[in-house]
């Protein structure tokens, strides 16, 4: 408890607060940019319910719809409604789920995060150990091998993957986890594992390459430094060596491609989503862009704002853990 | 120790795939589609998609059987008066809501006030437009009294659109939410974009149904439906995209379903943009463009070619109508009696995969049009956009797929009535459409009414202001041991009342 109280402790917990604080603006921002864009984009909610049939409807009729829509108010008024409700926790109703859009998001999410936990541990297990290897066996055949492992995980989009991951195991195995039945991880964990794990495994592969890469050029500009050598030559074990020095130093940059993809995939990955039938925040999304759904639009892009912003956060506090050095004290 | 990692990983794994593949072994359909209902107000949806959940939970006075001839429903018979002004319907006794509530002709006269009232914004609210007022002289018959002779309107009533709802939710403002109606299956629960559970309803007055319920899952990627589908793990699947449907056609295991559609694919010309006004050039663009050709290119050839009416009992054979034979020579001597030979610009919009062979078909008319010297720029837009600019007429030309109707009237009034909410649209209206239009809606003997369209079309087609090009199929597929589905023309999967499960 004493060691909480130290003046450094103090700075970072200021720091933490200007960080919170930063947030409004940045949050208002984007609820700002998203509420002009998805209401320039040409075509209304009824437009978008009713498609050609929109031009049989009397002027009564679509007035009715407007109301019913909440369009029937000038948009900076509709905003300002908006805003005002949001910062009481209320994102408002969806109209196309008849539900509060946050109520929507919440029951999404879990997906969404499951999917992203599990493809960053799958990449991690597959990018760290062979980025490690390839930067200690140089130029080696490992080396070669897992830089075309690499490059085969960049090269191939998600949708390739996971059409033929699904298309292997239809076709040759009959099986397929996934087929509109989802279940959560609370109701039976192991047939939600099965559903996840193919679309983790598409995700977590094209992203171990990114995690693969930058290990490897990280543990290998660490391994060229002076304490490496000076490590080596107080005849410590090699493991010892690239465990404690090489591959700790390493961590900063991987952290930091680890904490944007978190980010990313938060916001949901439509392509997989739709290709494995998961009930994500991307598909969500999707599908209210395109029902034009605004309340929803909004409250899935602030979520999705909010979760980049607190993800961030996060990492610049591990960066504290894995390096001392870096400090926030006289960070002002 | 690494090889026990591995051995423990593939039993894991072993265990993950062997739970999955445990079918549910009761009597409930599994069927896969790729959009949702947009909802569950009967009256006010448009979508494809909600009407094939809708019309399992709501039932119209009257329905269409497989070639589109009116049957019973609600109303057991029905009769128009001789001068044409009234219509009288004997409705069904006996019949409950899911809600317990019994069927009457309150039910009827609250539903049709209901979607006569603009307030609703029914769907199909102009089609019942000439009923004046509503008679009951008792609880199983309703009186339509007509502000003028209406023949369509009975075919205009067989939609979900026109389903009887009950008059206590009309009243209380329920019907939105509740889905309480008459039909085979009663609505357990809907999640939007993911699951939505029927369990048969076991007072419906029909035959069936002979499965204990219905579960709908939404799959976004028809390819992942196929994927399901050969992996075992559905029953049933709704497909729209000719391209994935067909990749069935030589499977073995799986029994792809195809019926000719009444919607039906065409290259509008808007008569209103010059040089579209001259009918030389109109007529020349229909001699050029060779109908076939689009469809094997656009479809793969999955579909026919078709006359201005694609229902069975009104369609006329191609040959008896203007330039449905491509003809070069007929077509450029056409461009140079309006002074075109030189050609022009013309510009085409086309909606991002809506439908999918959209783009396909402006590319190929694109390049049959050229051999005439029209230039053809299309413009590919996200499908909002496309609708928007489509419903204010503001394009020259456009590749559409547009919805049939059983009754020519009501599929056509819209677009070739001088007072059709869609003229504008069309851009073209002259004094023998609106004279056959007028004639069509009053006649009631079927063969004079066939006559009447017969003119139509060939009239229509020699004015070309449209260019019809073909009708595709709707798709349905199953596995082998579900029997007893019958396709029809409007997609419709009404008969799964009647499907056995003999897994």
């Amino acid at each position: 408890m004493q060691a909480f109280c130290t003046p450094d402790n103090f700075n970072m917990i200021r720091y933490l607060m200007q960080r919170i604080i930063a947030f409004v603006p940045t949050l208002l921002g984007v609820s700002i940019l998203i509420f002009s864009t998805i209401r320039l984009v040409p075509g209304d909610a009824i437009v978008a319910m009713l498609g050609t049939e929109a031009g049989m409807l009397t002027a009564v009729q679509r007035q009715s719809l407007e109301a019913y829509f909440g369009l029937d108010k000038p948009p900076v008024e509709q905003y300002i409604v908006w805003v005002g409700n949001a910062l009481r926790g209320d994102l408002g109703l969806s109209v196309r789920h008849g539900q509060p859009v946050l109520n929507v998001i919440l029951a999404r999410y879990p997906v969404t995060l499951q999917l992203a936990v599990m493809a960053v541990t799958i990449a991690l297990l597959i990018g760290l150990p062979i980025g490690v290897l390839s930067a200690v066996k140089h130029n080696s055949i490992i080396d070669l091998l897992g830089r075309l492992l690499a490059l085969l995980g960049l090269a191939m989009p998600g949708f390739l993957l996971g059409t033929l991951i699904i298309f292997v195991l239809s076709v040759y195995f009959k099986i397929l986890p996934n087929s509109g039945d989802y279940v959560s991880l609370a109701e039976n964990p192991l047939r939600n594992l099965s559903q996840m794990i193919f679309p983790a495994f598409t995700l977590g592969f094209s992203f171990s390459a990114s995690v693969m890469r930058t290990t490897r050029s990280a543990v290998l500009e660490v391994l060229a430094q002076d304490y490496v050598r000076t490590a080596r030559s107080k005849g410590l074990l090699e493991r010892i060596v690239i465990q404690r020095h090489a591959l700790r130093n390493a961590l900063i940059p991987i952290v930091t491609i680890v904490g944007v993809e978190i980010g990313y995939l938060l916001g949901g990955t439509v392509i997989i989503e739709e290709i494995f039938a998961l009930p994500g925040i991307g598909r969500l999304l999707f599908n209210a862009i395109s029902q034009r759904d605004y309340a929803l639009v909004q409250g899935i892009a602030l979520f999705i704002a909010f979760n980049f912003v607190v993800i961030n956060l996060f990492a610049d506090f591990i960066y504290t853990v894995i390096d001392p050095r870096i400090s926030y004290a006289h960070d002002t | 120790m690494r090889k026990i990692v591995i051995v423990c990983l593939i039993a894991l794994l072993t265990v993950l795939v062997g739970t999955v593949s445990a079918q549910e072994s009761d009597n409930v359909l599994i069927m896969a589609r790729a959009a949702d209902t947009t909802g569950l107000d009967p009256h006010t949806q448009t979508a494809f998609a909600s009407f094939r959940l809708l019309e399992l939970i709501y039932e119209p006075l009257v329905n269409l059987d497989e070639n589109l001839n009116v049957i019973p429903s609600l109303a057991e018979s029905w009769a128009f008066a001789d001068d044409g002004t009234s219509l009288t319907l004997n409705l069904r006794q006996g019949v409950t809501f899911h809600n317990g509530a019994e069927f009457t002709a309150e039910d009827v006269v609250a539903t049709i006030n209901r979607i006569l009232d603009e307030t609703t914004a029914a769907a199909a609210r102009a089609n019942y437009l000439s009923i004046a007022s509503i008679d009951t002289p008792d609880d199983y018959t309703v009186v339509f009294n007509l502000s003028q002779p209406d023949t369509p309107l009975l075919a205009a009533l067989a939609t979900t659109n026109a389903a009887i709802v009950d008059s206590a939710d009309v009243e209380s403002g329920a019907v939105a939410t509740v889905a309480n109606g008459t039909g085979p299956f009663v609505l357990d629960s809907w999640t939007p974009e993911e699951v939505t559970m029927l369990t048969a309803n076991p007072n419906w007055w029909g035959e069936g149904p002979n499965i204990d319920g219905i579960e709908i899952r939404i799959i976004p990627d028809e390819t992942s439906i196929l994927a399901a589908l050969r992996a075992g793990t559905i029953d049933f699947a709704l497909l729209n995209d000719p391209l994935v449907a067909t990749l069935l056609i030589d499977d073995p295991t799986i029994v792809l379903n195809r019926a000719p559609s009444i919607g039906y694919h065409v290259f509008q010309l808007r008569a209103a943009a010059p040089p579209l006004d001259q009918l030389e050039v109109r007529q020349a663009i229909s001699c050029a463009i060779d109908r076939q050709e689009v469809l094997d290119v656009a479809s793969l050839g999955e579909g026919q070619v078709t006359a201005p009416l694609t229902m069975a009992a009104f369609t006329l054979p191609t040959e008896e109508l203007f330039c449905y034979e491509k003809d070069l020579d007929r077509a450029r001597e056409l461009m140079a009696q309006a002074g075109m030979e030189a050609g022009f610009t013309l510009n085409v919009i086309a909606a991002n995969a809506e439908p999918p062979t959209a783009l396909s078909e402006a590319q190929n008319i694109q390049a049959q049009l050229a051999e005439i010297n029209i230039t053809v720029e299309i413009e590919s837009l996200e499908l909002s956009v496309y609708v928007d600019r489509w419903l204010a007429g503001d394009f020259e030309a456009a590749v559409a797929q547009n919805g049939g109707r059983p009754d020519p009237y009501t599929m056509y009034a819209r677009y070739w009535q001088s007072t059709g909410n869609l003229n504008v649209v069309a851009g073209y209206s002259d004094a023998t459409l609106d004279e056959l239009m007028a004639a069509g809606r009053a006649e009631t003997d079927p063969t004079a009414r066939y006559e009447i369209f017969a003119e139509f079309q060939r009239y229509l087609a020699e004015q070309a202001p449209w260019i019809w090009l073909y009708v595709g199929y709707e798709y349905t597929a199953q596995q082998p041991y579900v029997t007893g589905f019958v396709p029809t023309p409007t997609d419709s999967i009404l008969s799964l009342t009647r499907v056995e499960l003999a897994r």
